[in-house]
């Protein structure tokens, strides 16, 4: 895989990005995480998310302007999450829990802060917490003096601010009181803090800066000029912080916390000898790309304190918190099978095959993850940034292929099919009879035939009655499971087979009955021109015996996943649906289809994920499905779904169409044969005959399902039981009186345990088989 | 591998009319070979492998190899 690739892929995938609160908070709080403690009850857990991060937990709760509830998006349903309340609430109640211990520096560095107000006194928190020796000075009586004269005690009770000084003076900062640094030469001046200090930060207002300029340079306004970035002034050991900006004088608290962060942020690195600048986060943008469907929620109005002086208590702060969605994005995870059931979202799991990809020596543990995506399209369809992990797990299968590392076992059933479908004993291409060229091609596909032979004949005789010029028929595979595998050689063979027969046949216009046949030609094969059955049929007509017969219930329509963007197809089946006297119903609609479990050929690599999505989709709705893709009727059908196929309208055979069972892979093989068969004889005069089967078996409808499960061929069993009784190598449990036989088939060997039946023929009581070889060492 | 060796179930050799007794095989996948006992044939060498052990643990050994 290419690793630039892979990085395109995760950036378009957003669910990392922070939520809108703490994008917008100076400090970066995690709100959305203290939300779903308080939510979950967990006060002490949510004291510890906010105070790890705000140095004066019982100040800021009170007089923070509390940002994070104006980028709030639980303001488009119902009203912003009280965050502030909340945060007020949780001080109140889990405020003693703080646990804060200073780290051991190896070598602690002196530190003059000069200013105690909130930006000074952060800096000194931070960088005590840093493990140096920080001295504070301040000119006032008291640290705080503004926070004191400037708030009304109401708003911030002076016990909060005792509260949380006495936890800075915990962390061991000396804090001097009236202590004014000045400018002048002497023991309480700037030049001899530089002298017995290793960093000065002076946190102070623009307006004493002015005494200072002897030292370090000035703007033109008086004030101290500051790396807007970094807060270093012109001398290398001192940095500033305050409204030396100038250009927003209004006192925020917050933003008075987030210069003092910035300029410790900066003195540490310095003190380290590290750049004051390299990989620094901008601690300044505020917005955030994380996508979230706000619509998706009901609105739910912010709960109201019974006491609103007293504000939130304990059940009111859980019930509010509860009003966060949370904020995520998770779009294609909500909608995707294989994604919840990895438990995983994009960004992460593209990282994961990434790393998988990458591995030299080891276990590849994310082999079956990446063989388990559809590569349906729906999280392309439902991503802001239309990102495909199809795309990616296509790729990820591919590069497995190249490098040998592909397991054996998760798409050998389905291959060995494909190359079935391709041999002899299915594929063959004629021109209708009586003609010897084609203006059209009847390119059925692999799984109509495989499901419904007799529609297949029918519809071939409706095309060559309405389609003049010759309408040939062509059985063979279109190579998808070798695509969605990973083979790309094998995949190029079939396509340059594919198109070897279309020159043959002299360039005719291709009309399959497959979506995923219509998808694969238009997209490998683009210059062979291809159309749907169904809008051939919504052009041409009918059969005329396909008279309305009333459909008695509404249909769901289940538009396959390889329709997704086929509007014309989309159309054409709902049109040929109710001229036929179906009401059609909607699901999720075409474009937002889910895959019916074959795609990408997950139910071969993973049974269960393939079952998921078929679940899934039929949990939609209790009304019968209508399918216009055989596999995924069948799918339906084996899952217990009463399904119908398109064609099932046009051709009503049967009573009750939608109780047709799912053939099953043995089935499907026998259909595809009697289907070549009855066509070259019936319709092309060709001598054929019908095989003789090796034995007869019996074989009851649950061991026939559980044969089925382990893809094992009906076929095969029959082989292996023919083998037994011609060589006799078989085993007896002589108080059943059944005997197990096995044969090695392709790369699996089978076991069959079975009996003879009087009159001929055996009863099957269990088949299973493995890959691995067994012998006696010689 | 030793994991893979199991016991000696109540079947007979059909052809050999013997019953079958754990011996010293060879499993094989992938080009990697593990010694185990499994019941067979004293006479022919027809090795049984038990549905128990296919699905479980040789199911498992399977996939691990096809993961290295």
């Amino acid at each position: 895989m290419d690793g630039d690739q892979v990085k395109a892929w995760e950036a378009l995938c957003i669910e990392e990005q922070p939520p809108a609160c703490t994008a917008a908070c100076p400090l970066r709080v995690d709100a959305r995480a203290m939300a779903e403690k308080m939510a979950a009850g967990d006060f002490v857990g949510a004291m510890g998310l906010y105070a790890r991060v705000v140095p004066f937990p019982a100040i800021i709760a009170h007089i923070c302007e509390h940002p994070c509830e104006t980028a709030c998006r639980r303001a488009e349903a119902g009203g912003a999450v009280r965050l502030g309340a909340l945060e007020r609430a949780l001080v109140e109640e889990a405020y003693p829990t703080v646990r804060r211990t200073a780290q051991r520096a190896r070598k602690p560095k002196r530190i003059a802060i000069v200013g105690a107000g909130l930006a000074g006194l952060t800096a000194a928190s931070d960088l005590a917490m840093k493990g140096h020796a920080v001295t504070v000075l301040e000119a006032e009586a008291r640290p705080l003096e503004r926070l004191r004269h400037d708030i009304d005690p109401a708003v911030l009770p002076p016990s909060a601010i005792e509260a949380d000084l006495g936890a800075l003076i915990g962390l061991g900062i000396d804090i001097r009181c009236r202590q004014r640094v000045t400018g002048d030469a002497g023991p309480s001046s700037l030049d001899d803090l530089i002298a017995n200090y290793d960093a000065v930060l002076l946190a102070i207002g623009p307006g004493p800066a002015i005494q200072f300029s002897g030292t370090l340079r000035l703007t033109s306004a008086g004030r101290l000029d500051l790396d807007p970035q970094t807060l270093a002034s012109s001398h290398p050991t001192v940095f500033g912080s305050g409204l030396h900006g100038g250009d927003d004088e209004t006192y925020s608290a917050i933003l008075s916390v987030r210069d003092g962060r910035r300029a410790a942020v900066s003195i540490d690195r310095f003190l380290q000898g590290a750049s004051l600048t390299a990989s620094r986060a901008d601690d300044t943008a505020t917005g955030t790309c994380l996508y979230v469907n706000t619509a998706r929620h009901a609105d739910v109005p912010p709960v109201q304190p019974a006491d609103p002086a007293a504000g939130y208590c304990h059940a009111e702060a859980m019930e509010e918190a509860a009003r966060c969605f949370p904020c995520h994005c998770l779009e294609c995870v909500k909608a995707c099978a294989y994604l919840a059931h990895y438990k995983t979202y994009p960004k992460r799991a593209v990282r994961e095959i990434y790393n998988n990809d990458s591995i030299v020596m080891g276990n590849r543990k994310s082999n079956r993850m990446i063989d388990s995506c559809a590569l349906c399209g729906l999280c392309e369809t439902l991503c802001p940034n239309d990102l495909a992990m199809g795309d990616v797990c296509l790729d990820a299968r591919q590069s497995m292929v190249e490098r040998g590392h592909m397991p054996a076992s998760h798409h050998d059933f389905a291959l060995r099919d494909m190359a079935f479908s391709r041999s002899d004993e299915i594929a063959f291409v004629r021109h209708q009879p009586g003609h010897d060229r084609s203006a059209v091609l009847f390119f059925p596909g692999c799984q109509l035939p495989a499901s419904a032979p007799h529609q297949v004949e029918a519809i071939y005789r409706h095309l060559c009655d309405r389609l003049p010029g010759g309408v040939g028929f062509m059985l063979d595979c279109c190579g998808a499971p070798a695509h969605w595998s990973g083979r790309r050689e094998l995949h190029q063979e079939v396509l340059d087979h594919l198109r070897a027969v279309w020159e043959e046949q002299g360039r005719p216009r291709i009309v399959t009955a497959c979506s995923t046949c219509l998808k694969q030609i238009g997209e490998f094969l683009p210059d062979i021109p291809v159309v749907s059955l169904w809008t051939e049929l919504a052009a041409i007509g009918l059969p005329e015996a396909a008279a309305p017969r009333p459909v008695a219930r509404p249909l769901a329509i289940h538009d396959p996943c390889t329709s997704r963007h086929a509007l014309d197809v989309q159309a054409a089946v709902r049109s040929i649906a109710a001229s036929l006297g179906a009401e059609v119903r909607e699901l999720t609609g075409a474009e937002k289809t889910t895959c019916c479990g074959y795609g990408g050929l997950v139910s071969f690599a993973n049974p269960e994920v393939g079952n998921a999505f078929v679940d899934r989709r039929i949990e939609e709705s209790d009304d019968d499905f209508l399918a216009y893709c055989a596999m995924c009727r069948d799918n339906f059908a084996r899952r217990g779904k009463r399904a119908l196929h398109l064609l099932d309208l046009v051709f009503p055979e049967a009573d009750d169409p939608a109780a047709r069972p799912d053939p099953g892979f043995s089935g499907r093989r026998d259909n595809r044969l009697r289907l070549r068969r009855r066509l070259l004889r019936d319709l092309w005069g060709e001598s054929m005959s019908d095989p003789v089967p090796s034995v007869t078996l019996v074989i009851a409808d649950a061991v026939r399902a559980d044969i089925e499960r382990k893809l094992l061929l009906v076929d095969d069993i029959a082989e292996v039981i023919a083998e037994a009784q011609r060589t006799g190598r078989m085993l007896k449990d002589r108080a059943s009186g059944r005997f197990t036989a096995s044969g090695r088939i392709g790369t699996v060997t089978t076991w069959v345990e079975f009996e003879p039946i009087e009159g001929g023929g055996f009863l099957v009581h269990r088949a299973y088989g493995h890959r691995m070889q067994v012998e006696v060492k010689s | 591998m030793s994991g893979l060796s199991a016991e000696v179930p109540d079947l007979v050799c059909a052809r050999c009319d013997k019953p079958l007794e754990m011996r010293k095989v060879e499993a094989s996948y992938l080009g990697q070979t593990f010694p185990v006992e499994l019941p067979c044939c004293p006479s022919c060498g027809f090795v049984y492998v038990s549905e128990e052990l296919a699905s479980g643990r040789m199911l498992k050994v399977e996939q691990a190899l096809e993961d290295k």
